[in-house]
């Protein structure tokens, strides 16, 4: 037998992905390149106005355009589809998919052309002509706790859609709160930080806007709809649910995904529409999300307002921690809007041991995009508003802001680490991460450059962030939808493999990692692996990609049904190879006995045997093919530590970011190419929500930032080279010990840029300024009387 | 791009795109490299009935010295202003303000006469064509003509520019001691400030001086009292900073937006006008 080539190991290995051939080619099927015979397009009427009442709707010279097959109002979408489900128990407004009576931010559906192409579609809801009887426009969160200008939906008083909600030390589940561990934190301070912060809206972004191909056939009953989502599998429930159709009625195909970051979780109003639509006429149609869209109709992130109170002794220990939370979510309730700032709540402990947390939330509703999840969802927001606080304790201390942080860490042998929050930390090391970032950015070195800039009047400042943040989300207590994933691994006949995993990736690089892992599991090339996705009439379940889940739920998944598989395999080969099972080795693409080279069969002879198993062996059945189901006990907490440098031109205000250093800890590295990948981008939207975007409303709620014109999309000149290193803490949580990476660079690099910020700025005596660092607001605090002391914050 | 419906035709020549521009009556756009008009056409802004396209006109794009001036065809995308050896040689000013505008996309394919003929308030090619004193060759359909630039930007979106009149190009005598600093737009890369200065020197003296402002106002202005100041001075670092100081005081309609106020933009003019001159200089040695 000839000799087989010696297969390396790929897992750990800078494996290039294996999807991006066809991404960088054009080669790629997208939604919007899904054409069906008798195909109509979609287009909506949207509200141009904030707030207001709907007095009247003229579709009549839309309905009469050449190439239109339909238009509908919202009452007529109304008596298609019910309201549109939350994901969340929190009570909720009905939200129609298409407003009825009331419009309730700008871009808000108010009613739904169907015609020959695009264009036609577009030029007819340009025809439509709706009158309103405009309503004040709720606008600053704050105002509106007060119901003031207006109450936005008649049930939930003051625009308080979710009205105080206390967790943290002396919290029971019955809800009992008792203060006195946090009163008594308080009451022993030596220091107390104090400071308002705003963590502001942004624009999630995609390069590839939502789409929606929805195609039912009437003569099966029927329905396929493919969607730009991070979930297909989610989709299909609730599609089925609102079409009164059964999931096994309902196919749900997420082709190439061009980016999501959390905003393709949600099921949205176009989804349900196209579905009723389709259903309703009998044939398929189309919408896809224009660019000026998605900048209304796609869900929002962050805009949380944190009021810190940080108390601590003058040699550094924190005693406690107050975060009273005012999170501004928009017109609706999405499937998850609510859920998105009690992960803000949950991560309030940060990497410290701290004794006495209370943090409390409301949510209230304003005439805005509805927010929901967006990289990080929740955690960024808790990192910002502990870690800036933490910064403003070393400044008020004059101690280095890493030997703060240093004295309060939880320690290697405190975990598992139950935190105020209730959170159960599985592992960390967060000296580790902190000691590798200070040798990577040369700390001391790195001051010494700080101060010869500053002694040349220049205005350079250093920052330095931990975080820890939650992720491989599961169990299926923690998540309404199931916190698990679904694999099935096949051996093909011809003993290629191919597996399904329920992890649908929109940039993740599953294809890749999944199969470095199946590669080494089986001993065969990666060459010889597809992995399949986003398609529920291929992967029999599944829940989707969201909360840097994938690798530690989905690759776990992954890799015990490939075991279980690889069992039966083994049965097969000791039958054929009359040996033992457990003495086999998978290995060059060959079953071989352990130690006797000579005995090796190809793979593929194996899995031909078992397809034609002439013997049967006994107690086996043919075929090659086994799924599992997991889920994991816990989730994860990666974490890590990010430092930058960034200067501030004294004349003009503008900051430019010099240095990024990041040290991330995500556990087990299955391919740290795309880890790295990740991380890059999670540091480019960390560090563009710090410096350069922000979504902005004027008093009468209109988007000011509506095209990438005025919203500034970070791009590569945006930013320095990033200095990355990684710690490694595998998770007990899984088998793998890799625990999630996706979201990881969001969550330090804000707190870090600002704080770099406020000590450029230091000589002016500010002690915090809000996100985003737009070059007037330094200027003004530049130009300002300086301040010997007392809160610098402005916004 | 979900425009309103339009027809597209391509111009072989000058004369055929301006028989075009008659026979439409106002209703046709000329295209160029589109980085201005297709985005009003995508928010349906501007919707024209046909587009005539003027980019592949022979002789339309180019760099060339003439005698001792410097030509740029319309035609001309920034990336090849940006880029031009001769220019970076004989008049930076020009590349490096063109290497500042938008991002490399947008370079390739914008091109000079579409930037001049659009007359955004933050482009960068105004600023520039006051501070050469260029020459704008305009087309029409029984002469040409010249429009100095201090003429040719008129107002908001307002040039001196008939509706069947082409842009075919700019004439500027090159100057090596000219500079553009600019104040970016992050997200737009347009300028909330952007200066571009020329100091003619000669003997140590500032024979005379030409300083253009965009993004600061409706359009593209003149810093007289700038130019004033400075002309009959002595060429140091002292005499710039004095000159600056109070530039664009007169200045009236300072923009104001969500990326920046009017104080700030008018505390920025005083700023970036020094930068630019203290640039220039600084290349006459």
């Amino acid at each position: 037998m000839p000799a087989s080539p010696v297969l390396p190991k790929l897992v750990g290995q800078r494996v290039k992905r294996r999807e991006d051939p066809r991404l960088i080619q054009g080669r790629a099927t997208y939604v919007d390149d899904i054409a069906l015979v008798g195909m109509q397009h979609v287009a909506f009427k949207r509200s141009d106005i904030a707030h207001g009442k709907i007095r009247k709707i003229d579709t009549s010279a839309a309905a009469a355009m050449d190439g239109v097959e339909a238009v509908y109002t919202g009452a007529d979408i109304a008596k298609m589809l019910p309201p549109m489900p939350i994901g969340t128990p929190f009570p909720s407004p009905e939200h129609r998919a298409v407003a009825v009576d009331v419009v309730r931010f700008g871009g808000e559906p108010v009613a739904v052309v169907v015609a020959r192409d695009r264009y036609v579609a577009r030029d007819a809801v340009d025809a439509i002509v709706v009158d309103y009887d405009p309503l004040p426009a709720v606008v600053d969160v704050e105002q509106a706790m007060t119901g003031k200008p207006a109450v936005i939906h008649p049930d939930f008083a003051n625009n308080l859609a979710v009205p105080l909600v206390p967790s943290g030390t002396g919290v029971t589940l019955d809800g009992k709160v008792d203060d006195s561990a946090v009163d008594a934190a308080f009451a022993a301070a030596e220091v107390v930080i104090s400071q308002r912060m705003v963590n502001h809206r942004l624009a999630p972004s995609a390069i590839e806007p939502r789409g929606v191909v929805a195609h039912y056939e009437p003569g099966k009953g029927t329905m396929t709809i493919w969607s730009s989502t991070q979930n297909p599998h989610i989709l299909r429930t609730f599609i089925a649910a609102l079409n009164g159709l059964g999931q096994d009625q309902v196919r749900a195909i997420a082709p190439e995904v061009g980016g999501g970051f959390g905003a393709k979780i949600n099921i949205y109003a176009e989804e349900y529409v196209c579905s009723a639509i389709s259903k309703a006429l009998g044939i398929p149609v189309k919408w896809n999300e224009d660019r000026s869209e998605a900048f209304v109709a796609t869900t929002h992130g962050r805009d949380i307002i944190g009021y810190v109170d940080l108390a601590a002794k003058r040699d550094g220990t924190v005693l406690g921690l107050k975060i009273r939370l005012i999170a501004d979510i928009g017109a609706y309730n999405m499937l998850l809007t609510a859920a998105i700032p009690t992960l803000t709540m949950m991560m309030a402990n940060a990497t410290y041991n701290v004794q006495a947390i209370r943090t409390t939330l409301t949510e209230v509703f304003t005439n805005k995009t509805p927010t929901d999840a967006y990289r990080g969802a929740g955690r960024p927001e808790a990192t910002y508003f502990v870690e800036r606080a933490m910064d403003m304790l070393a400044r008020e201390l004059k101690m280095d802001p890493a030997e703060v942080r240093r004295k309060n860490f939880i320690q290697p042998n405190q975990f598992p680490y139950t935190t105020q929050m209730g959170a159960v930390y599985d592992s960390g090391d967060y000296g580790k991460a902190l000691d590798r970032a200070l040798q990577i950015a040369n700390w001391e070195q790195l001051k010494k450059e700080r101060d010869a800039a500053r002694a040349q009047g220049r205005l350079v400042g250093l920052g330095l962030s931990m975080y820890v943040e939650v992720c491989g989300l599961g169990p299926s207590a923690a998540l309404p939808t199931g916190g698990w994933e679904h694999a099935q691994v096949t051996i093909e006949r011809d003993g290629r493999i191919s597996a399904t995993t329920g992890a649908s990736p929109h940039g993740q690089g599953n294809e890749t990692t999944f199969a470095q892992m199946l590669a080494d599991q089986f001993g065969v090339p990666i060459e010889h692996i597809t992995i399949l996705h986003g398609d529920t009439g291929v992967v029999k379940q599944g829940i989707g990609t969201f909360g840097s889940r994938s690798q530690a739920v989905g690759g776990t998944v992954m890799h015990l049904a490939g075991a279980k598989v690889k069992a039966k395999m083994a049965k097969f080969a000791a039958a054929m190879m009359e040996a033992n099972e457990d003495d086999l080795v998978f290995e060059n693409g060959t079953i071989a006995v352990k130690g006797a080279p000579a005995s090796a069969k190809p793979f593929a002879a194996i899995a031909a045997y078992a397809y034609v198993p002439v013997p049967l062996p006994p107690g086996l059945d043919p075929g090659l093919s086994e799924e599992a189901f997991w889920e994991p006990a816990n989730n994860t907490y990666p974490f890590g530590c990010h430092i930058s440098m960034l200067e501030i031109d004294r004349e003009t205000g503008e900051p430019t970011l010099l240095k990024m250093f990041a040290v991330d800890d995500a556990g087990t590295l299955i391919n740290p190419l795309i880890v790295e990948g990740q991380i890059h981008g999670g540091l480019a939207q960390g560090i563009g929500q710090a410096m350069i975007e922000e979504v902005s409303y004027s008093e009468e709620g209109q988007l000011l930032t509506g095209s990438f014109m005025d919203y500034a999309m970070p791009r590569a000149i945006d930013f320095p080279r990033f200095e990355m290193a990684s710690t490694v803490t595998p998770t007990p949580v899984n088998p793998l010990g890799a625990k999630g990476v996706g979201e990881a660079g969001t969550l330090g690099s804000t707190p870090c840029i600002v704080s770099a910020a406020v000590d450029a700025l230091s000589e002016f005596g500010v002690k915090h300024v809000d996100m985003m660092l737009r070059p007037e607001k330094l200027w003004r605090i530049i130009q300002s009387p300086r301040q010997s002391s007392g809160q610098g914050g402005r916004s | 791009m979900i425009s309103t419906s339009f027809d597209y035709t391509r111009a072989n020549s000058l004369e055929e795109a301006i028989a075009w521009l008659k026979e439409s009556r106002g209703s046709a756009k000329l295209l160029a490299g589109g980085h201005s008009l297709v985005p009003l056409m995508k928010l349906r802004l501007s919707e024209p009935s046909i587009l005539i396209d003027i980019a592949r006109i022979p002789g339309l794009a180019g760099i060339k010295k003439v005698g001792d001036k410097i030509e740029i065809g319309a035609a001309t995308v920034h990336h090849d202003v940006a880029t031009s050896s001769l220019l970076r040689d004989v008049c930076p000013l020009i590349a490096e303000a063109a290497a500042s505008i938008g991002d490399q996309q947008v370079r390739n394919r914008g091109t000079l006469g579409g930037s001049l003929a659009h007359a955004d308030p933050a482009a960068d090619y105004p600023a520039v064509m006051l501070a050469l004193d260029a020459e704008i060759h305009i087309k029409g359909a029984s002469s040409t003509r010249i429009s100095k630039a201090r003429t040719f930007f008129r107002g908001l979106f307002n040039v001196d520019l008939g509706p069947e009149e082409i842009i075919t190009g700019v004439q500027f005598t090159p100057i090596k001691s000219a500079a553009y600093a600019k104040l970016h737009q992050r997200a737009s890369h347009f300028a909330i400030v952007g200066v571009a200065a020329a100091l003619e020197i000669a003997s140590g003296m500032i024979k005379s001086a030409r300083v253009g402002v965009t993004g600061a106002t409706p359009s593209a202005k003149r810093l007289t009292g700038v130019e004033q100041q400075l002309t009959g001075a002595k060429a140091a670092a002292e005499t710039i900073a004095a000159a600056s100081k109070s530039a664009g005081a007169d200045l009236e309609d300072i923009n104001s937006d969500l990326h920046a106020s009017e104080d700030y933009r008018r505390a920025m003019i005083p700023v970036f006008t020094q930068r630019a001159l203290a640039a220039a200089l600084a290349r006459a040695r």
